[in-house]
Order: structure tokens, then C-alpha cells, then sequence
């Protein structure tokens, strides 16, 4: 059978060569003007825009399949209920999950964050246990903690960064010991692009204690191949919108003994089993974690956006996130009074720039840059000890996908240099 | 710059007093001193007067951010000194009133170089960097013991309780 003959299957379908001119316009979204210049969406760490196969698929579940999962026995209930299944076992299988049961959905990171927080870390943790955190955590992965280690007395340590925004990986031994029960640290930095080796540092966390490592993979997922499994880790975090998904659809996904160890995050329907006046027990995982109706159509359009992904290819989203990072350094470095932050050495970043320039404020470059069409970020993005050490209140941030072009990077440096004209 | 909008905006003027700040210095025998923040952005404000009776002596300010709340804070300053507490509120709602639309308030002598912020009126994000330095007068204003008029967003009547 000729590879011309079959008819057009997913594999047939991926673009053959990656060309994201081609691929944006899958985006209908970024076809518009923005103060009458042609939009430059370059705030992808934020949030990233949603493919026409994704929007699609949203509407032809509301459209023709709409019902609530694991409850009727009619037939839209059923094909509901596959869909939502098929969901949880297609994406997990993207992040290397091979076992669906493993595979929460929440509402995002910050939910599958909170959910180990308020389960696991109430449950588990006592006075003088030790839960070590990075200084280049986003707050959804701070905050949970601080308000769990109030109400245990666990207390809170941290891994430094240093002024490359690289942690410093030397001190970790030494913050590791018997008191510590739980290791949480970013995949990638939001604010650096920073991308931690964190399988290494799952090897060490393992020599030197027994604590859990929980990862959170919000900037890891959407940008680079990612596989629980051999990263070693026991808990990973991800959300759907930054990965062309809809937004208020997430996951956790962590080991089942873990997750069997762990009582219920939140109460009610789908997550029982036999509801009494003394007394209830829990349905099986993962419904177990999943209380009330979940976010059906959030699930199948994360579903579709995963296979979309996987279309275009995560290894050369990787590899064009590397060169655009790349040809955009080279040409920032141009602009005067520009000064990136992050790692030095591009192969240990993802397409995230944050920088300064010349006394200009964030603020300031963030309207300058949106009145000639482009999107950035300003501000300390949730990362309020990442910038305490950069000694920065705020930075603006422009952060890449896979449909960004060099285009988009020129536009950007034309539109710095008018900031340039106003701030001298 | 071919961008209308932009350019009045970033008037000569505001860059001016954000490069080169007024009253930008600590009073040490102030009366009253209020931090105010915008969370979003860490944008920052701490301003100091010093209030004898119902008027303000003196108006100094610490702050970090944007050229808009920086320059408007400075601009604020300027026009405090030897303002009764009841016309510092004043300018307060006549300066709420300019970023809220109402034209006529760019050309009120009473706000002084504040009247260069007209622009900002234009770009709805900003106006927030703007009132910052307002926000903390407005609650110097009453922790100084004045009873601050009542408004309303967007309303334009003022009404005192
Ligand atoms: C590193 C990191 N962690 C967590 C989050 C929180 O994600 P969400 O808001 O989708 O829960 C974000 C996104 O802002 C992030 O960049």
C-alpha cells in the first residue's frame, strides 16, 4: 500500500516541513489587526492561542454530543463519557502517562498544585517537616505551600538562583535530609526561560532524602517533549491553555500509590462510592479526585490540542522556539540600552526573553509596543522572588510559540527602537 | 513617532518629570505618610505631607514605576503646598474626572502640569498608573482627618456628606 494511496490519517496530515508561516494561519485569531497594524502576539507564556481543530472540536461536542460524563445511560451521555475518557488516556499518553487512571484533570497548574497541597501536604506534613522550593517559583507554586506549611508547621526552604537565573544546583544536598518531605520546583522558568534539569535533580533528591518531587510543567508541556515517567519525578502539573488548549482545563498527573495514599481534595458527586449519613467512601482513581461535573468540553479541546501538537511535533517546536530565541538575541543585543535576562547559554532556556531597557519602564515599553500591535508582558509575572533577586520590580517579557516568525521578532525590535526615540 | 495617540501620551512634559522628579525626597517632620501599590505591576508610591490645621504645608514622595504614575505623582506634589485640605481633594476629582473623559478638564489651570496627562485618558490600562499618586493623598487626606467628597465612577456630580 503506497503512502499516496491511504486515506489522509493524522500522520499524513503533519505538515512535512515545519514552516510556521504555514502553521499560523491554522491560528484564526492572529489574522487581525491591533491599532490598525497586523497583531504580533508575542505573550505566549500567558497564554497561548487555540488552532481551528481545537475551536471545532469544542463546538461539535456542544453541538452534538453535550451530556453529563459517567451518569446516564442514554447515548449522548455514553459518547459524552468516551470523550472525556479518550481525553484523559490521549493526553497522558502525551506527557508519557501510560496509565490513565494516573491522569487528573483539574482546572489548571495552579489547581493541580493546590490539589497536592490541601491532600497530600495537609494530611501528611507535621511540625519540622521541611518542603524545599526554588526562588524561581511562579506564586501558584509558593502560595499553597506557605498557606499548608501556616497550618502544619511544616516549614518552607529554599533553592537560590543565580544572577544568570540558573538555580544553584551545589547548595541542594545540603538542603536535603530526613526532615524534608517534598521537593516543588518549575520544569522551566516564566520569567527566565530557565529549564531546570530536573531528572538530575529527582536523582539527587532521591540520595539525599525520601521527599516527594512535585513538578510544575506549565512552561514545560507546551514547548518541549516532556515525559513523566523518565523524568523520575512522582507529581507533575500542566495547564491546557498555555498548550493551545481551552483555558479552565489542567492536569495533575501523579503516581498511583500516591494518589491511593492520598485522601480527597474536594467533596461530592462522580468522586463516591457509597454516600452514607456516617460516612462515605471514594470512587477508584481518577474519579476519586475529580468532584462535580468536570470541565467535559475543557478535556476535549485539550484532547484535540495535544493532537495537534503532536502533528506539528514537539521536538521541532523545540528546535524553532531555539532558533527564534536565538535570531532574537542577536538583534535585541542591537537595540541600545537592551539587557536580557536569563541564562547566557541558549541551549539551557526556552523562548521566553525578559529584559530591561535603559530606564524605560516596563509599563511604558508594554503600551509603546501594544499601539504598534504587539503583545508582551510587563510586570513581575507572578514571580515576585524571581524578581526581589534581579533586583527588578517588573520586566517585559515576550515569550514564543511555535507560529512566531522572525517577522514578529523584527516588528518587535522596529517598535523597541521607537521606545528608544521617547526615552532617549 | 506617527502614532497620534502615542505621542500625546508621552508629552515632553511628563518625561520631564519623570527624569527629573519634583519633591522627590524623604520630610522628616511630616504628619502623615501613606504607601500605596498597584499589585499588578509594582508600581509604588509613598507619599509624605505635612499638614498643620487644614492646610498642606509640605508634599515629598518616594516611588518607583512608570513614567505615567511617576510624573503624575510629581506633578501632584507640586501643586499641594499651601493647599487647603478641601482643594487638595479637588484636584483630586477634577484630575479623576480628566482620566475619566471629561475634556474640559484639560483645560482647568487648577491642575496644573497635570493637565499633560490628558493623554492618558485615551489608553484605559494606564489610567490606573495615573490615580496612583491620588489614591494616596486621597487616604492621607482622611487619615489627616479630613472627610473626603463622595464620588462615584464616572459620576460627575460631587456631592459633600
Ligand atoms: C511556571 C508557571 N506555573 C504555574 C502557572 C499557573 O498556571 P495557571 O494559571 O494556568 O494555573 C503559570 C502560568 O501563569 C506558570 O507560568
Amino acid at each position: 500500500m503506497s503512502l499516496g494511496a491511504t486515506a489522509p490519517s493524522r500522520a499524513t496530515l503533519a505538515t512535512p516541513v515545519f514552516d510556521p508561516a504555514v502553521l499560523r494561519r491554522d491560528f484564526p485569531i492572529l489574522d487581525q489587526e491591533v491599532n490598525s497594524r497586523d497583531l504580533v502576539y508575542l505573550d505566549n507564556a500567558a497564554t497561548t492561542q487555540k488552532p481551528a481543530s481545537v475551536l471545532t472540536a469544542l463546538e461539535s461536542y456542544y453541538r452534538r454530543d453535550n451530556a453529563n460524563v459517567h451518569r446516564g445511560i442514554h447515548e449522548l451521555s455514553r459518547r459524552a463519557t468516551v470523550a472525556y475518557e479518550d481525553a484523559r488516556a490521549r493526553v497522558g499518553r502525551f506527557v508519557g502517562a501510560t496509565d490513565p487512571a494516573e491522569v487528573i484533570f483539574t482546572r489548571g497548574t495552579t489547581e493541580s498544585i493546590n490539589l497536592m497541597a490541601w491532600s497530600w501536604g495537609l494530611d501528611v506534613l507535621r511540625e519540622g517537616d521541611e518542603i524545599l522550593l526554588t526562588e524561581m517559583e511562579h506564586h501558584s507554586n509558593v502560595v499553597p505551600w506557605q498557606l499548608v506549611a501556616q497550618r502544619t508547621g511544616a516549614t518552607l526552604r529554599w533553592l537560590e538562583i543565580d544572577d544568570q537565573g540558573l538555580l544553584e544546583l551545589d547548595a541542594l544536598p545540603k538542603l536535603l535530609g530526613q526532615r524534608t518531605r517534598l521537593v516543588s520546583l518549575t520544569h522551566v522558568s516564566n520569567v527566565l526561560g530557565t529549564v531546570n534539569p530536573v531528572a538530575d535533580i529527582v536523582h539527587t533528591v532521591r540520595e539525599h532524602s525520601d521527599a516527594l518531587v512535585l513538578i510544575d510543567g506549565a512552561q514545560a508541556v507546551p514547548h518541549l517533549p516532556v515525559d513523566v515517567r523518565s523524568l523520575g519525578c512522582d507529581a507533575y502539573a500542566f495547564s491546557g491553555h498555555k498548550m493551545c488548549g481551552p483555558t479552565g482545563i489542567g492536569v495533575l498527573w501523579a503516581r498511583r500509590a500516591l494518589l491511593d495514599s492520598m485522601p480527597p481534595f474536594q467533596g461530592g458527586g462522580e468522586m463516591i462510592r457509597v454516600v452514607e449519613r456516617e460516612g462515605s467512601t471514594w470512587a477508584d482513581l481518577p474519579h476519586k479526585f475529580e468532584a462535580g461535573t468536570p470541565n467535559i468540553a475543557g478535556a476535549i479541546g485539550l484532547s484535540a490540542a495535544v493532537d495537534y501538537l503532536e502533528r506539528v511535533g514537539m521536538a521541532a517546536i523545540a528546535r524553532h522556539e531555539h532558533e527564534l530565541l536565538t535570531y532574537a538575541l542577536d538583534h535585541l543585543a542591537e537595540v541600545p540600552g537592551f539587557r536580557g535576562l536569563g541564562p547566557d547559554q541558549v541551549e539551557l532556556r526556552s523562548g521566553v526573553i525578559s529584559f530591561a531597557l535603559g530606564d524605560a519602564h516596563p509599563h511604558d515599553i508594554s503600551t509603546i509596543l501594544d499601539s504598534e500591535g504587539i503583545a508582551v508582558r510587563a510586570g513581575h509575572h507572578c514571580a515576585q522572588l524571581v524578581m526581589r533577586h534581579l533586583g527588578l520590580p517588573a520586566t517585559t517579557r515576550a515569550s514564543f510559540y511555535f507560529y512566531n516568525t522572525t517577522d514578529d521578532v523584527d516588528r518587535m525590535v522596529t517598535a523597541l527602537h521607537v521606545v528608544k526615540g521617547i526615552f532617549g | 513617532m506617527e502614532n497620534p495617540p502615542l505621542k500625546s501620551l508621552y508629552q515632553q512634559l511628563i518625561l520631564e518629570h519623570y527624569r527629573k522628579p519634583k519633591n522627590k525626597a524623604d520630610l522628616p517632620d511630616r504628619t502623615v505618610e501613606v504607601r500605596m501599590t498597584n499589585p499588578v505591576c509594582g508600581d509604588e508610591i509613598v507619599l509624605q505631607l505635612k499638614i498643620e490645621g487644614d492646610e498642606i504645608r509640605t508634599a515629598r514622595f518616594a516611588g518607583q514605576g512608570c513614567s505615567i504614575s511617576q510624573a503624575s505623582v510629581s506633578m501632584m506634589t507640586t501643586l499641594l503646598e499651601g493647599r487647603k485640605l478641601a482643594d487638595a481633594d479637588g484636584i483630586a476629582t477634577r484630575f479623576t474626572q480628566m482620566m475619566h473623559g471629561d475634556e474640559s478638564a484639560g483645560g482647568d489651570r487648577t491642575l496644573g502640569d497635570l493637565r499633560a496627562l490628558q493623554g492618558v485618558s485615551k489608553f484605559p490600562v494606564r489610567i490606573k498608573c495615573a490615580l496612583l499618586g491620588f489614591d494616596a493623598l486621597l487616604e492621607a487626606l482622611k487619615q489627616s482627618g479630613h472627610t473626603p467628597v463622595v464620588r462615584d465612577e464616572g459620576d460627575e456630580e460631587e456631592t459633600t456628606p
